[in-house]
């Protein structure tokens, strides 16, 4: 068993990008995760692993730093919340043209605009459905413990590299800041400037004797290769799609109503699922860990075989629900529910929720 | 075992560490914990509250409306917090600066005195500890050797000569609660 520490979903985090290998860390403060970057300088990594940690002129300086750096074959990671992440979207964009693995967290907070700094989970759309320019996709991994903002940092980076894709870990408020105990992983080794040659021929570090010159680029004015190139990153997204959802089902078996919520809307949604046991009501979880790819086909499955209701809980005005409903597509009924602004909703409320708009009608 | 405690006062007063302590106590004891603050802007010289849970199983929400004890050390989370409690559930108070006691007749209700043995003591740092040790003796949910583990965990190395201190504020308030009402 790996060290046990109690610690802030954003600590654990830090802690895990050290231990994971990373090369690089740019960010820029901003509550709710300004923890990241005051728990990686205090913590020395540079003495540590070597890795570099930087605090950037802003987040528009980070995500080029990580264009930068990715393209190298480093590993590079920048952690802000949603205003931050709204700043980073050009250079998201270039990094999925370009094809750079990258890792983005994003600690969402209440919005639009400045918003306030209390948790929220309305950054959705943004994460998944692209929220720069262009067809691209960002693969997103949602945590709903503190052991899973430590866990999924080497996943996020195992799947930037296979893919060449940037990664996103949208977590939220709440995970960032509430402490729960975590079991730490053992530090990966980084990766000699050797090893880097040898797995990512791609990569921009100097050009090997007699070998091709490599370009890193989301150019090319000839509209007949961008479309060529546009079809090579939509193959790539399919085979994404085939082998990336994650998800995990919590007393689906016999549930006729089931909630789907990630972060930590399922963990409000679990505890909504404990009362409405009591209650004598069959419901489940279906809980998401990739909001990208989404779980379309275990959805319809669900709808299939006698689900009478699906409830997307989420801290939103309604956006993963569309996913929900692209799913389900008008089997059964499909509703919403979700506080607003920084606002987190109660078991309570979720159980009020379910039983107004789904069992009720 | 699961416990949902909401612990509630002014920031200054040791409601966070005090959640802290009581969160590593139970990892000690091999339980699941989480802690939850409150945190914003609202939290600079005023109110600050944190949910802890401790629990033999998974802990499914980390954000709760009901709690099986409030532990409440200031008049405005009194009037938050009070309704909060579940029935049957336990409430745990300091009567300083409180000027609207607790109503309720459906719950178990103790107070410590714990800022005025803290002045005794000669040190006001150690209120906090003082109210663990009131908690402790209502709910005996961690033992104690785990909590003189869990104050090890979350004090700093150079911090740790406090911790017989410590160890004699929750001592104290063991031997200080006083029993409200109960429900039996």
């Amino acid at each position: 068993m790996g060290e046990l520490r109690l610690m802030k979903g954003n600590e654990a985090l830090a802690e895990a990008i050290i231990r994971a290998g990373a090369d690089g860390y740019f960010g820029y403060p901003i509550t709710p995760q300004s923890e990241v970057i005051e728990y990686l300088t205090a913590e020395k990594p540079q003495e540590r692993t070597g890795m570099v940690v930087l605090q950037a002129e802003s987040e528009v300086a980070s995500i080029n730093m990580l264009y930068g750096g990715g393209a190298t074959g480093k590993k590079v990671v920048t952690s802000s919340s949603s205003p931050g992440i709204s700043l980073m979207q050009e250079g998201l964009s270039y990094i999925a043209g370009a094809e750079i693995p990258v890792l983005v967290v994003n600690v969402v907070r209440g919005g639009p605009g400045l918003g306030d700094i209390q948790p929220a989970q309305s950054d959705y759309f943004q994460s998944t459905k692209g929220g720069g320019h262009g067809d691209y996709r960002l693969i997103v991994l949602a945590p709903s413990s503190v052991q899973e903002m430590s866990d999924f940092v080497p996943v996020a980076f195992d799947l930037a590299f296979k893919y060449r894709n940037p990664v996103m870990i949208l977590s939220d408020g709440a995970i960032g800041q509430m402490m729960e105990k975590v079991e730490l992983f053992d530090t990966i080794p980084r990766l000699t400037d050797e090893e880097v040659k040898e797995r990512y021929p791609w990569a921009t570090n100097g050009k090997p004797k007699g070998g091709e010159r490599r370009i890193i680029t989301s150019l090319d004015l000839d509209p007949a290769k961008m479309e060529e190139h546009n079809r090579h990153l939509q193959e790539k997204y399919r085979k994404i799609e085939e082998n990336e959802v994650r998800y995990e089902e919590f007393q689906c078996d016999d549930a006729e109503y089931i909630l789907v919520a990630y972060g930590s809307s399922a963990r409000i949604a679990q505890k909504a699922i404990q009362l409405l046991r009591e209650k004598g009501v069959k419901v489940g979880l279906l809980r998401l860990i990739t909001l990208w790819p989404f779980p379309y086909k275990r959805i319809e499955e669900l709808a299939a075989k006698g689900v009478k209701g699906f409830l997307a809980v989420e801290m939103s005005a309604g956006q993963m629900v569309e996913d929900v409903q692209l799913a389900v597509n008008g089997k059964v009924k499909v509703a919403h529910f979700g506080r607003l602004g920084g606002i987190v909703h109660s078991p309570e409320e979720v159980v009020e929720a379910l039983e107004q708009k789904i069992i009720g009608e | 075992m699961t416990e949902e405690i909401i612990i509630a006062g002014f920031g200054g007063q040791g409601v966070l560490s005090m959640g802290k302590i009581l969160a590593y106590s139970g990892i000690m004891q091999d339980q699941e914990v989480s802690w939850m603050p409150s945190y914003g802007p609202e939290m600079r010289g005023g109110t600050a509250n944190v949910t802890v849970i401790l629990s033999d199983e998974r802990i499914s929400s980390p954000i709760l409306r009901a709690y099986d004890t409030a532990i409440i050390l200031n008049q405005q989370s009194m009037d938050k917090f009070e309704d909060a409690v579940k029935p049957g559930g336990t409430l745990l108070y300091d009567p300083n600066g409180i000027s609207r006691h607790p109503k309720r007749t459906d719950i178990n209700i103790y107070r410590v005195e714990a800022a005025k043995k803290a002045a005794e003591m000669g040190n006001i740092k150690i209120f906090n500890m003082i109210v663990l040790g009131a908690y402790l003796n209502i709910k005996p949910i961690v033992k104690m050797e785990n909590v003189i583990k869990g104050l090890k965990k979350s004090l700093p190395e150079r911090h740790h000569k406090l911790i017989p201190l410590n160890e004699d504020a929750i001592n104290v308030g063991m031997k200080s609660v006083e029993t409200v009402s109960t429900t039996v």
